[in-house]
């Protein structure tokens, strides 16, 4: 099982790929899908390497993904 | 507006939240910043930082100045106040000498700072004011159009400059030592760990401590530069930045698209201006001196 998980808020991001390009794990992807203003949100391609590390939570410049550990 | 959030092929738990939030005004959410902006990635290391240093929320006060760097103090949820172009560093030195309980962070960008607000930055530095000033240096005066700021680089395309810059630029970790700061480090967007714990750091330290942060801006900076969107400049970061903690500053200025020097270049203590101007007083007026006292209607 993941160590932890991570969590977006489709609707606020931009699209920027902050996120994608900087998850150490490589847990994300842009999707191909549209957001309602027409941002390709990311979307989660292996939730299995996903560390709970809040990378992505510190690079996404709109606040709408976060990242976090399970608690044990 | 409608907050949906994707299917996860795991159970997020129910308490679960983003910890940027509790320290923004979420009903003002979307910002206004573009797509790629800087700004938002400061907001998230600063709110770290915040967290870390177990600051008393009631005592920790923003000020900016105008710019988009100067919606931060609209958007933070704690006593804040954006005030007009140039004069937050007059803004937040009354509000520090007023109410000397608060920690008061000046959040604003490079042409407000360094333009209009040149000599109160340098100013405040001599005096060692206890501010803790965050500049959010994208070369360019944004909000207003992408002109050229003192500190953008030469040979850049500017709305002002449109056959390239040619006038130097302040290389502002340099002023900032010249002028007395405490507290001097340089860091970018890309660099979010170690952004965070400086400015943890100078939530610490007392004086007047300075903290510079490279940070995109597609839209009016890079776009007519040919450099590319968000991601683009971040990935120059990461490939054109070396950590010299300690570096000179005289050898950190900036260029268009050289060697970007980062760390913590200056860690010193100065007398502040409180200690100053209470060994003065008590020099010259002996026991009829009487330190200020703070009358603060909620403290
Ligand atoms: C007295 C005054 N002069 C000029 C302006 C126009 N103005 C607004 S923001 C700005 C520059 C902002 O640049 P910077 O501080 O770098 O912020 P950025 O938008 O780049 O984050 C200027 C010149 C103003 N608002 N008030
Ligand atoms: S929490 Fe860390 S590992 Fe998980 S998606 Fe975000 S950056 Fe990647
Ligand atoms: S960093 Fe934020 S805005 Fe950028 S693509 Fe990821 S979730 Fe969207
Ligand atoms: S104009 Fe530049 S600095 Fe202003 S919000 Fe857009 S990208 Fe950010
Ligand atoms: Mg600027």
């Amino acid at each position: 099982m993941a160590k932890g998980f991570v969590s977006i808020t489709v609707e606020r991001c931009k699209g920027c790929g902050f996120c994608v390009e900087f998850c150490p794990t490589h847990v994300l992807a842009l999707s191909s899908a549209y957001n309602s203003k027409g941002y390709h949100a990311p979307h989660i391609v292996s939730a299995e390497k996903c560390s709970g590390c809040d990378l992505c939570g510190m690079y996404c410049p709109d606040f709408a993904i976060f990242g976090a550990r399970y608690a044990r | 507006m409608n907050e949906t959030t994707l299917e996860v092929p795991y159970e997020i738990p129910v308490d679960a939240h983003n910890p940027v939030e509790p320290f923004l005004r979420m009903d003002r959410m979307p910002h206004i910043w573009c797509p790629g902006c800087g700004i938002g990635t400061t907001v998230n290391c600063f709110t770290r930082a915040l967290l870390d240093s177990k600051a008393d929320l009631d005592k920790v006060a923003i000020v900016s100045g105008i710019g988009c760097t100067g919606r931060v103090a609209g958007y933070a949820s704690l006593d804040s106040f954006h005030t007009t172009h140039g004069r937050a560093i007059p803004f937040a030195t009354g509000l520090k000498l007023a109410n000397p309980e608060l920690q008061v962070v000046v959040y604003s960008g490079d042409g407000d700072l360094f333009a209009i607000g040149g000599n109160h930055f340098i100013h405040a530095a001599r005096r060692n004011m206890d501010l803790k000033v965050i500049c959010v240096n994208n070369l360019t005066y944004a909000m207003t159009g992408g002109q050229t700021a003192p500190t953008t680089p030469s040979h850049v395309i500017s709305a002002t400059s449109p056959y390239g810059v040619f006038e130097p630029a302040f290389n502002l970790v340099a002023l900032a030592e010249a002028a007395g700061a405490s507290y001097v480090a340089r860091w970018t967007t890309y660099h979010v760990k170690q952004l965070a714990r400086s400015m943890e750091e100078v939530l610490k330290k007392k004086g007047f401590c300075f903290i510079e942060v490279l940070s995109p801006c597609p839209t009016l900076y890079q776009r007519r530069n040919k450099m590319g969107d968000g991601l683009d400049t971040m990935k120059f970061y990461k490939q054109a930045s070396k950590v010299r903690h300690g570096a000179p500053t005289s050898e950190c200025a900036l260029t268009k698209s050289g060697e970007i020097v980062v760390g913590k270049f200056v860690d010193r203590d100065r007398p502040g201006y409180f200690e100053l101007l209470n060994a003065q007083m008590t020099e010259t007026l002996g026991e009829r001196y009487a330190e200020p006292e703070v009358v603060c209607g909620n403290c």
